[in-house]
């Protein structure tokens, strides 16, 4: 069964990038036309947010203070901010907050569509380790969709490193070496979080994934034809070793790319949370893939029962990611120590709508809809509820970086959709396009009878 | 009552009895009942029987549960007796929900679970000291038992049944009245 990715989708995704493109051009050149303090006065003043300016206090440059207060008033904080004399205005906070959301918005889309990749990448390992049956008619699908995981993880690794060279310092305050200068904590932790250190992890994270998908693939591939199961037994072996190689740097990679974009605040399951949060989007868009290619009749190998389980596998991880979240969550809430609890109060405080939304995204809407067992067989309610967890999970990634970033200057504007286009343009030109590579069925797996007769 | 006669096949293997109930099936018999000593899957298709509505209730019982631990802890924290864990005495629901959050799902699990099993074992009418309904011990270990009434057709039942590979073949007299 071979697809070819045909000239419409080619045409979209091209269109998709450029407008994206557009988006993200404009969003930093209106960024760069507020220059100096004075603008920002005029900005304020057109706004006309009166009484607004105290809640301001709590953003990322407030951790140039190792011995500031992160309490729950910002008002107070604000108070401290200024009674020591620190050089920064509020109007320049309102400036760097300006400059940082075209950056914190393309940080945002990349890693998005990165995330998804990397889910999959380990989705499909674990169905190699497990050496499930019902899954190989699905693994083309999924080998097409981890092509997106190293050009997504270079991505994602460049912006980071370019929003710390090229830009000012825009995602990450502790690549400022004048706010390092001035804080006792990110000085306690700069054994682990500098320039050269975070590249060089990146790199041997990235270098580590890349290595198993390239061997899985090629593995894969030379199976289709082989007379043994030599290569599905190669397969088994190092996707294994990569699972265990993969909970450590995915954890990792969570600290690094995600949780230090506020340097003050730690929680020891960020990467578990961060990993639930990459499976279910993982999950949801091979089901998705699926279904499309199912609807061209590519796919007829494919049954209800595989759409059945899939479905099955977004319902269980989103309450999995709930999970993780709440626990996060709810340990912080009740502990109530401010640095720690900081972290929420500015997502509460400023982030209602996403950080609440995103919990009705998440958890509600597919416990609800996917908890009858028969909608889990219906398409187009698979590519619905499909749709609503992405969107929660992108919220998810914006919860993320945006307060450490924007603070409340947020918005999902031309930025953030622009860099959703060019990544989701970028994402379905190299998925669509490696999914025409190979053969759809890996005929040559060992489980494909079991597979293709699977039924629940 | 006058007492009907059945016909007790027994099988001893589970893929012999999924085929042989599909030609009963096909030769339109009505199939009592079947005794295995296990969860055959696939069977409750193939013998025609309704879908299950278990899961409507589990629901249903975890709705009330969920709604329990809500008015529990509403009247246990904040309206009989407040009390101040955590430095929160805000004495508000919402403001201290998170804290009731676990104490919800366990008791919505806990009520959809073992309503849920009453309920099965209300619909199966199995209770203690219940006289068991089985016809042969056997199906206990390691037989299967199909049983089929008999309107007057017993030898055509009985070489259909011997060509499914029936192992034995028992004609017995039911009594409605011990059911």
């Amino acid at each position: 069964m071979e697809y070819k990715i045909s000239n419409r989708l080619k045409i979209a995704a091209v269109i998709m990038m450029a407008l994206g493109l557009i988006g993200v051009t404009s969003g930093f050149l209106s960024a760069n036309s507020v220059k100096t303090v004075e603008d920002v006065k005029v900005l304020l003043a057109e706004e006309a947010h009166h009484g607004h300016g105290d809640a301001h206090a709590e953003d990322h440059h407030g951790s140039h203070h190792a011995d500031e207060h992160h309490g729950d008033s910002h008002g107070e904080a604000h108070g401290a901010h200024a009674d020591e004399g620190h050089h920064m205005s509020h109007e320049e906070h309102v400036l760097h907050q300006i400059h940082n959301r075209p950056w914190a918005a393309l940080y945002v889309g990349a890693f998005f569509f990165f995330m998804i990749a990397l889910g999959v990448l380990a989705f499909y390992a674990i169905q190699y380790a497990a050496q499930a049956g019902w899954s190989p008619v699905l693994f083309r699908v999924m080998e097409g969709i981890t092509a997106y995981m190293l050009p997504g993880a270079v991505i994602v690794l460049l912006i980071a490193v370019a929003s710390g060279t090229i830009g000012h310092y825009n995602i990450f305050v502790w690549m400022n070496p004048e706010v390092v200068e001035h804080d006792k904590l990110i000085q306690g932790k700069s054994g682990y979080l500098n320039m050269t250190w975070f590249i060089v992890r990146g790199i041997i994270f990235i270098s580590g994934w890349a290595l198993y998908r390239q061997f899985s693939r090629k593995f894969s591939i030379a199976q289709d034809t082989a007379g043994d199961n030599r290569n599905f037994k190669k397969n088994f072996r190092i996707s294994a070793a990569f699972l265990v190689f993969y909970i450590y740097t995915e954890s990792m990679m969570a600290w690094d790319w995600v949780m230090s974009v506020d340097p003050h605040w730690f929680s020891t399951l960020f990467g578990w949370y961060v990993f639930a949060s990459m499976f279910v989007s993982g999950i949801t868009v091979i089901a998705m893939i699926t279904i499309y290619l199912k609807s061209k009749e590519l796919l007829e190998f494919v049954n209800d029962s595989h759409i059945h389980d899939l479905a099955k596998f977004m319902f269980g991880i989103s309450i999995f990611w709930t999970y993780l979240w709440f626990s996060q969550f709810m340990l912080i809430w009740y502990s109530n120590i401010p640095e720690e609890v900081t972290y929420f109060v500015t997502r509460i405080e400023h982030y209602k709508l996403p950080f609440f939304g995103m919990l009705a995204l998440n958890f509600i809407f597919p416990l609800l809809l996917l908890m009858n067992s028969d909608y889990k067989r219906i398409n187009w309610f698979v590519i619905m509820t499909g749709i609503i967890i992405l969107c929660g999970h992108y919220l998810d990634v914006f919860n993320w970086i945006m307060p450490a970033t924007v603070v409340d200057r947020w918005f999902i504007g031309l930025p953030e959709i622009g860099a959703i286009l060019l990544f989701g343009g970028l994402f379905l030109f190299i998925v669509f396009t490696a999914l025409g590579k190979a053969p759809l069925l890996a005929k040559g797996n060992p489980f494909m009878k079991e597979s293709e007769h699977f039924h629940y | 009552m006058e007492a009907s006669k059945v016909i007790h096949a027994i099988y001893t293997d589970d893929d012999v009895l999924m085929s042989a109930v599909k030609k009963v099936k096909a030769e339109k018999h009505h199939i009592e009942e079947i005794y295995t000593p296990f969860p055959v899957h696939g069977l409750d298709k193939v013998m025609g029987l309704a879908p299950t509505r278990i899961a409507i209730t589990s629901f249903m019982y975890g709705c009330v549960g969920l709604t329990v631990a809500i008015v529990m802890m509403n009247f246990i924290m904040i309206k009989d007796w407040p009390q101040d864990i955590g430095g929160k005495p805000s004495f508000s629901y919402l403001e201290n929900m998170p804290a009731f959050v676990p104490i919800m799902f366990e008791l919505t699990v806990f009520f959809a679970a073992h309503l849920m099993v009453i309920t099965f074992y209300l619909r199966s009418r199995m209770w203690p000291f219940k006289k068991a309904e089985n016809p042969d011990p056997r199906t206990t270990d390691d037989h299967f038992l199909m049983e089929i009434a008999i309107h007057d057709n017993e030898n055509e039942l009985t070489s259909l049944l011997q060509e499914t590979g029936a192992v034995e073949i028992n004609i017995v007299d039911k009594d409605e009245d011990a059911h």
